[in-house]
Formats: structure tokens, C-alpha cells, sequence
């Protein structure tokens, strides 16, 4: 019997990586957490895609700061949910923490973001709504790291599900 | 039977109005930290958005650079700003009712500097109300032990509760 609130998988990075995937999700949970803290060297964009479909079936809206002002964006009709674009520095982690909501329905699927990372004097603060716009189960989650640069050693990510009884 | 991975490490409910409120040995097990609050001011009155020096939830007793940047909507617009030191969230003083606030802290234990987050609200059912989300950075790689939380000099009122969780990973 699965708990609330449990671990399904968790990885650390021990070399780098462009990628890191999450598969073969069970479908006993009702929710999803995903806890992710990337780990850069340069310029980094992160992204989701979920069952490795690559099709333009995405799509976001934010809410960002960055310490001076507060903006609002959309992204529509997208290959993958973007969590972030930024300038990460070695050694400082950002936390994002991602909820995926009845993500064995059979309804579009939706999520919500949380994004943190400062970097003591830039950085950006931010809460994404996410949606992907098909009526499958969720069996696998990737994480991209679609520019150059890899996710660093120390990069973590973990997947938990949330049972709602 | 499963172990739980949500577990509560210690809780606090003030009978008497505090300075500050501690959180020590905390045990090294967990993978991540989860703090919930609902506080009042008993120093401010009314709903007061934190600022440097002035008010607003903060994180104190660590040693190493601190700092964050927010994202506030008051209801009719949305600003953001930045301070130096973990500041956590506004604030409602006393004759408002109780600042509601989450803060995460992963990788407690982590040889790494410390990301930090938090989302709060402080609202009044008045002209101004706020609602947060704060990206904080505490730089130090030792692991996290202990930590108090302060109102800059205001107490925190009676009634005011502190609940620490410890999350695994596995």
C-alpha cells in the first residue's frame, strides 16, 4: 500500500548530464512533486517534457521577479515546458519544485512551478502554471538541458507521489 | 507498511509572546526541511509588507552571506524587490489575523550553498493585503543544524505556531 506522501525515485548526479528521466511512473498516486535542484556552469535552460512527446503540446504562463521588477509572460503551443532560463553560476543550486496534478487521468494535465533562485545580487523568482494538453497517463518525465552545457555533479532530482486517501 | 517520509521534527505554539523562535539539533536524516508558520506581529499593526530593517519574517542563527529576492502582489499590482538577509514574508500586527507562510529548504545537509523558498500571505480583508514568493541563497556548505526565526525586533503574539517537517528522499 502506497503512502501519502512517498519517495518513487531520486537521483544525484555523479557526472555530468544533459538529461535526467524519470520512467515507468506507476499510476497508483493521485499527484506528483517533483523536487529538482539544477546545478549549472553557464548558461542553462531547463525544460520538462512529458512520455518523451515532443509534440507542440505545451504550453505556460509565469509570474517572475528579479529583485526590480515583476513581469508576466506566455509561451503557447511549445515542445516542452520551459522551468527556466537564466544564468546559473557554478555552485549555486536553484530549487524548483514542480506539482503535477491527476496525472493518470485521463484530462489535459496541468502543473504548477515554483522557481527559486538567487544569487546574491541577480537571480529570479518565479511560479509557472503549466499545461500539457493530452488525455495519457504520465509514465515519464524528462528533464532537458537543451543548450550546450550539461547539468553539473551534484545536480538532484526527486519524484514523489502523493496518494489523496 | 511504508516509513513515512513526511515527518514532523518539532512544533511550537506560543502561549507567551517570543522574540524569536529556535529550531536546534535538528537531525541530519531528512533530505529537505519544510517550515510551516501562521504568526501575528504583536509589535506592527495592520498588514505591513517586509522591507529592510522595518518588518517581515526572518531567518537568523546562521552564519554565511544571506540573501533573497521577492515577487509581491498587494492586491492591485505586483513589484518586486530584493534585501540582504533571509526574508521570509510580510507581516499582519496585531488586530489582523495570522500571516500564513511555507518555507522549503532543500538539501539541508548538503555540502553546497543553500537555496530557499517561501510563499506567504498576509492578508486582512482590508485595502492592503500582500502575497509573496521569496527566492532566498544562504552561502555556507556546512549542513544545517539549527536556526531561529525573528521579527526584527518585534515579538511574535501569543497563539503564533511553528511547525518543522523533514522530508526524504528515500
Amino acid at each position: 500500500m502506497p503512502a501519502t506522501y512517498e519517495p518513487i525515485a531520486t537521483t544525484t548526479l555523479s557526472s555530468t548530464a544533459t538529461s535526467i528521466t524519470f520512467n515507468n511512473i506507476p499510476g497508483t498516486y493521485t499527484d506528483l512533486r517533483l523536487v529538482f535542484i539544477p546545478i549549472g556552469s553557464a548558461s542553462m535552460n531547463v525544460d520538462m517534457r512529458f512520455n518523451n512527446d515532443s509534440t507542440t503540446l505545451y504550453s505556460n504562463t509565469v509570474i517572475y521577479g528579479d529583485g526590480s521588477a515583476a513581469n508576466s509572460s506566455r509561451a503557447v503551443s511549445q515542445s516542452r515546458i520551459r522551468l527556466t532560463d537564466y544564468v546559473n553560476v557554478s555552485s549555486t543550486p536553484t530549487l524548483h519544485i514542480i506539482d503535477i496534478f491527476s496525472y493518470a487521468g485521463s484530462t489535459n494535465k496541468t502543473c504548477l512551478i515554483e522557481q527559486s533562485m538567487d544569487n546574491n545580487g541577480s537571480g529570479i523568482v518565479a511560479r509557472y502554471v503549466g499545461l500539457y494538453r493530452s488525455t495519457s497517463a504520465i509514465t515519464r518525465i524528462d528533464l532537458l538541458n537543451l543548450v550546450s552545457t550539461n547539468f553539473a555533479v551534484g545536480t538532484t532530482a526527486t519524484l514523489y507521489g502523493i496518494l489523496k486517501a | 507498511m511504508p516509513s513515512p517520509t513526511y515527518t514532523l521534527i518539532a512544533s511550537n505554539t506560543l502561549s507567551t509572546s517570543a522574540a524569536s523562535v529556535t529550531f536546534s539539533s535538528i537531525p541530519s536524516t531528512y533530505t529537505d526541511l519544510v517550515l510551516r508558520c501562521s504568526f501575528v506581529d504583536a509589535g506592527a499593526t495592520g498588514v505591513q509588507p517586509m522591507g529592510a530593517g522595518t518588518y517581515g519574517l526572518r531567518i537568523t542563527g546562521v552564519s554565511g552571506t544571506t540573501s533573497q529576492r521577492f515577487i509581491r502582489g498587494n492586491g492591485s499590482a505586483a513589484s518586486s524587490s530584493s534585501i540582504s538577509g533571509l526574508y521570509m514574508a510580510d507581516i499582519n500586527g496585531t488586530g489582523s489575523t495570522f500571516t500564513s507562510v511555507e518555507i522549503y529548504i532543500p538539501s539541508y545537509t548538503a555540502s553546497q550553498n543553500k537555496p530557499i523558498s517561501s510563499f506567504s500571505a498576509a492578508e486582512a480583508n482590508a485595502t492592503t493585503a500582500y502575497i509573496s514568493a521569496v527566492a532566498a541563497l544562504y552561502q555556507n556548505t556546512s549542513a544545517i543544524s539549527s536556526f531561529s526565526l525573528d521579527l526584527l525586533g518585534d515579538s511574535f503574539a501569543v497563539g503564533s505556531s511553528f511547525f518543522l517537517y523533514g522530508l526524504k528522499n528515500s
